[in-house]
């Protein structure tokens, strides 16, 4: 999963202006707006919160709570662009290899100073194997210096391509030439540590009592199954412009319940329920939102020969199997949340990214329908010579239905017999992984936004890979567009190589639907990656 | 008395050691591991983060050390999942809270469930024993993870007496809920066991003896009718009380109280093994100390018995 | 021994030992006494009619079927609210749940996969616990007590969430359902029956049979059993909805019977899910056959006890 590559000439022409950049960084009120008296967001979140240590966060949720209490170099704006954050401005040499931060006066909840000091501090203690941090690999991939080595134990932790010139400059030596390094910095990993504390209270360190942060709220109480609340931090830098006094981070497992008690007034936000979306969009027209969401849904075909089912192995079934499956009946007739459906895989709003003409996606459904069945006969399948093929998926109401659907679609067009197992994620995960399956449920969610980070799974050495695809073509293609000066012609090359073997059956890119307050103002709806902070948020008079 | 409970907890330990390797050896065997997720982690910071929990290590040694650590220093390790939590953490947050709901719905299920038997019974075939029976099998059959929901329904959204949900640190309106939802069936078969074993006792001939002597109506019921129609009772208060505990899942799950119940089923659904292994012993050990003191309650009402 | 006098987990108090049962040549009178008392009681009656009615729906019911369990009415998806309305027009007698498929057929299956778990988890129950509980109390002693303290320990196990464990491991099916279920169902009986049967054992049939020369398994199922069967039937009968209920659970917890086949308990999580947004026949067709069906086997368990129990009321 290496991302060597350089980018689409229109972002990286974005990301050279950003010594200039003054794009909004906080809650923007216009004028003449009643703000509400209370200003308190409460916001569903499905599970527990895992940690507050930015650097052993893994999940969305618990990102969303540490962006609100620590700050990175940059922040994700509105539309999903670099802001600046604890970094005023940078400068970066002529082949993108050397950025150096200057940092603005900023305080940590204690009243200390953000030093430069603070970030090599974090950086340092991400990649250091005695932290065992899963997203360690993450400085290696956004490709400071020395990551990996350091990450193997190959290296000391000081090698790390990260100096503080001075207190208030901070200099990035990356191992590759990179224009894009500046997205990847509101990452939570990156985020600066309070190393003092740290180092006086080790694990205990994130304890509501003893924890310091730089972001522009302070943790005020966690009980994980239940809530986190953060209230406002006086001392971070841009406190004057920060609105919402508090926020709420109540966990609700169950969705239903979740609309239930957003409908009571008790959260603020909160998912839509699978098939629910149009009936509330009815309703409350207002305050249903659909935005899309940097995902893919797809089915794994196992390409290995560890799986016995011969007929998987000819692209014929396997072209025919993925051409059956409405996917308008999917996204439109059992999911209903204005999702789209996906005959690709690169998700199609991705920064830079050109969608190349995939057949099946401009076909009738008849048209696919009988493609399928021709090439079923052709392959030597029908309804007279039966195939079983074996599906496995993880427990959930949503998961359930598209495979039933699918099923059934596969059953009265092919004559295929979908046996179906539900199993829990993670024995779905270690099945997929040790590749002893037939077809699998699969779903892929960006890491940054640049198409190398859905393609690069279809390189025969990715871990990701559970297809266990290898084609020659595609890992020249992918490696060729890392140093390519438009690496979209061999993204899109990749496309319909993939689209031709089959590796993957594509479904439908995903959508966040959920219901918000009216007098919520400032959600950022336009970034795909649906990056929010708290400080950007206000609440109106109703 | 006190030889009795002393060997009841000499067979208690090796009863939980039992416990502790079944169900290290039930979470070794299970598929994937508590680092796993959608994302493939590469394989050194596995092996780092392996190696940070010890998990590099034979599983004996693994498994021996936990013993050890439990015993002697009463710490059963970081949790996997909750990175900057500790199993002793997530126990002393969530025990408490599934405790204090687990007692009122402990208290009110049988209050409530003994004396509707007892006026049931009192009044055998009369509308209250129609009321009270029908209810209670009502009552048993409709599950809990259906009353919930119900309720959040009619008490949180069309009422908005109640919150759906929450804790807040114990406050009362938090508890009224989930203390409905988890008595309701246990209620229900306190009821019918109260009934069932008053009318027993009613008609002894002990009952019909003082009776006939004349005693009002009233002392005859509370003097000597009561005291042996408790003793099933009694006897189902251990497997209550456990239900309680167990019942916390579904409580957690639909008013997000925090409690050890989800904290269960996360664990074992993320792999954290340290989690499952605390809460496992937890509940363990409190299953052994209920039917002790069930066992010895039951003797002090049934001087009979001796222990 | 304390223990005897309890019975476990679940909710209903042991009957007390069957006096007549001691006398073998009065038990065809006592059977025929039993069957007269259980006649008398209306809600018994009443119940078992409801119960011969269910069964019987559930192998009749599907000859009435339009659709099967699996197909799916794509008329109705994307549109359940207003197409998937119970209906005899479209064949969808119970209307049809969230993809589409027919309730109908899904709760004549679930309501068959419920009963087979019930009964199932009861008569590994009856096996089990009446062998176990039979021999613990008749030769007791040291076999007696290693016996019965390793009953004590599964049941300081917390079960449930073993059971969990167990099933995340070796995933879903009929039979880790089976012996998740049948794991612990028998302890409650074995208590029971070795506590009856020590009752029994001095009695003079008993102590007749011994001195005839027969050997002591014989004696224990030849003599001691046969005598126990309306304690174990009035048990069996009790346990079998405390058995549906637990599958419900699990069920609720995803960790059920594999898809496309279904139970009540998951058709009532399912349709629980969805009761507030209007298509309430999701829920409340399952939940009707589950209530009847408990219902029915609480009445007749109470029935029966009254009847095999003449000293009660």
């Amino acid at each position: 999963m290496k991302l060597n590559g350089v980018l689409a000439a229109a972002l990286a022409a974005g990301l050279l202006l950003g010594t200039a950049m003054t794009a909004s960084f906080a809650a923007e009120v216009p004028e003449g707006t009643t703000l509400a008296s209370e200003q308190i967001f409460k916001y569903r979140v499905l599970d527990n919160i895992n940690t507050l240590d930015p650097q052993l966060v893994e999940d969305v949720d618990t990102s969303a709570v540490v962006r609100s209490l620590f700050e990175g170099l940059y922040n994700s704006g509105q539309g999903g662009d670099p802001v600046p954050g604890v970094a005023e401005s940078y400068e970066v040499n002529a082949d993108k290899t050397v950025y150096t931060f200057k940092l603005r006066d900023a305080k940590w909840s204690n009243g200390d100073p953000v030093t430069a000091g603070d970030f090599v501090y974090a950086w340092q203690r991400a990649v250091d194997p005695k932290t065992a941090s899963n997203y360690a690999y993450f400085v290696g991939l956004v490709g400071v210096v020395n990551a990996d080595d350091i990450v193997a134990g190959k290296k000391p932790v000081t090698d790390l391509g990260v100096k503080a010139i001075d207190d208030k400059t901070l200099e990035v030596t990356l191992s590759f030439s990179s224009p894009w390094f500046v997205r990847t910095l509101s990452h939570a990993t990156l985020f600066p540590a309070p190393k003092a504390v740290i180092e006086a209270k080790g694990v205990d360190w994130t304890k509501p009592e003893n924890i310091v942060g730089n972001g522009a709220y302070t943790l005020a109480e966690n009980t994980p199954g239940e809530r986190v609340v953060v209230k406002r931090n006086p001392n971070y830098w841009d406190n004057a412009k920060t609105v919402l006094e508090e926020v709420q981070f109540l966990t609700i497992n169950d969705e239903n319940q979740g609309l239930t008690r957003w409908r009571a007034g008790e959260v603020d936000q909160t998912d839509v329920p699978a098939g629910q979306y149009p009936a509330l969009k009815a309703e409350l027209p207002d305050n249903t939102y659909s935005v899309p969401n940097f995902c893919t849904y797809y089915f794994s075909v196992n390409m290995t020969d560890k799986q016995t089912n011969a007929a998987l192995k000819d692209v014929k079934v396997r072209e025919a199997l993925s051409l059956a499956i409405d996917r308008d009946v999917i996204v439109n007739g059992v999911l209903q949340g204005g999702q789209t459906p996906a005959y690709s895989f690169t998700h199609p709003l991705t920064a830079g990214f050109k969608m190349p003409d995939i057949p099946a996606a401009s076909m009738t459904q008849a048209d696919r329908d009988a493609k399928a069945v021709q090439l079923m006969a052709e392959a030597g399948y029908g309804k007279d010579k039966p195939l079983e093929i074996n599906y496995i998926y993880n427990t959930s109401e949503a998961h359930k239905k598209v495979a039933t659907v699918v099923g059934q679609m596969w059953k009265e067009k092919l004559g295929v017999t979908l046996n179906l197992a539900d199993m829990e994620f993670q024995t779905l995960l270690d099945t997929r992984h040790a590749k002893t399956y037939e077809l699998a449920r699969n779903a892929w969610c960006g890491d940054y936004n640049e198409a190398s980070t859905f393609l690069s799974l279809l390189d025969s050495k990715s871990e990701q890979n559970d297809q266990g695809y290898a084609n020659a073509d595609v890992d020249a293609l992918l490696a060729a567009s890392k140093t390519s000066a438009d690496p979209n012609v061999e993204y899109a090359a990749v496309e319909v190589q993939a689209s031709k073997d089959v590796p993957i059956m594509p479904i439908y890119f995903y959508a966040k639907v959920f219901m918000q307050s009216a007098s919520v103002k400032g959600w950022p709806f336009t970034d795909v990656e649906q990056n929010w902070y708290a400080k950007d948020l206000y609440k109106v008079a109703e | 008395m006190i030889a009795f409970i002393l060997k009841r907890l000499a067979v208690a330990i090796p009863t939980l050691l039992v416990l502790i390797v079944i169900s290290f050896i039930l979470m070794k065997v299970a598929p994937g591991n508590p680092f796993a997720g959608e994302k493939t982690v590469p394989k050194a910071v596995l092996d780092n983060i392996f190696a940070r929990y010890g998990l590099d290590k034979p599983e004996w040694q693994q498994l021996l050390e936990y013993i050890y650590n439990v015993v002697f220093h009463f710490d059963f390790g970081p949790s996997f999942k909750y990175r900057d939590r500790t199993v002793n953490d997530i126990i002393a947050q969530g025990f408490p809270v599934t405790f204090t709901y687990g007692a009122w719905a402990f208290l009110f299920a049988t209050v409530i469930g003994v004396s509707l038997g007892v006026a049931a019974a009192l009044r055998q075939n009369g509308w209250i024993d129609h009321l009270a029976v029908g209810l209670s099998i009502g009552a048993q059959v409709v599950p809990n993870f259906v009353m919930a929901p119900v309720l959040v329904l009619v008490f949180t959204l069309w009422l908005r007496w109640l919150p759906g949900g929450g804790w807040d640190g114990g406050h009362w309106s938090n508890i009224v809920l989930p203390v409905i939802a988890l008595a309701t069936s246990y209620l229900a078969s306190i009821t019918r066991i109260m009934r069932s074993s008053m009318l027993e006792v009613l008609g002894s001939n002990y009952i019909r003896t003082a009776r006939a002597k004349g005693l009002p109506g009233w002392q005859v019921v509370f003097r000597h009718a009561l005291r042996p129609a408790m003793l099933p009772v009694v006897s189902y208060l251990g497997p209550v009380f456990v239900g309680m505990v167990t019942g916390s899942v579904v409580i957690d799950l639909y008013f997000s109280t925090g409690g050890i119940g989800q904290a269960f089923v996360n664990s074992a659904l993320n792999r954290d093994y340290s989690t499952i292994l605390g809460i496992t012993i937890l509940l363990g050990a409190l299953t052994i100390a209920a039917n002790l003191v069930v066992d010895v309650l039951y003797a002090w009402i049934d001087p009979k018995i001796k222990l | 021994m304390l223990t005897d006098r309890r019975i476990g987990n679940l909710a209903h108090p042991a009957p007390a030992p069957i006096e007549e049962a001691s006398a073998p040549e009065k038990g065809r009178s006592l059977w025929m006494d039993a069957a007269r008392r259980f006649r008398r009681n209306r809600a018994a009656l009443v119940s078992l009619a409801m119960l011969i009615l269910i069964v019987l729906f559930t192998f009749v019911g599907p000859l009435l079927a339009r659709w099967d369990i699996e197909t799916i009415d794509w008329t109705v998806v994307g549109s359940v609210l207003t197409k998937g309305m119970p209906s005899f027009e479209t064949g969808h007698y119970f209307g049809t749940d969230e993809v589409g498929r027919d309730l109908y057929s899904r709760v004549i299956q679930g309501t068959q996969v419920s009963l087979t778990v019930g009964i199932v988890g009861s008569v590994i129950a009856v096996i089990v616990g009446t062998f176990y509980g039979a021999v613990a109390g008749y030769f007791g002693g040291r076999l007696d007590s290693v016996m019965m303290r390793f009953v004590d320990i599964l049941y300081s196990i917390p079960y449930m969430f073993i059971l969990i464990l167990l099933l995340i491991i070796f995933g879903r099916s009929f039979i880790m359902l089976f012996v998740g279920i049948g794991l612990i169902s028998w302890l409650g009986m074995a208590r029971v029956v070795r506590g009856q049967t020590m009752a029994l054992k001095n009695r003079e049939f008993v102590e007749a049979a011994i001195a005839g020369g027969a050997k002591p398994l014989t004696v224990v199922f030849r003599h001691i059993v046969p005598n126990l069967l309306g304690v174990v039937a009035v048990y069996a009968t009790l346990l079998i909805p405390e058995m549906i209920l637990l599958e419900s659970f699990i069920s609720f917890l995803g960790l059920g019977v594999q898809e496309p086949n279904t139970s009540l308990g998951a058709l009532i999580s399912e349709g629980a899910q969805t009761m507030q947004y209007g298509t309430i026949w999701q829920l409340a067709f399952p939940l009707i056959f589950f209530v009847l069906l408990l219902f029915s086997f609480f009445f007749v368990g109470d029935g029966l006890r009254d009847a095999l129990d003449p000293k009660d009321r």
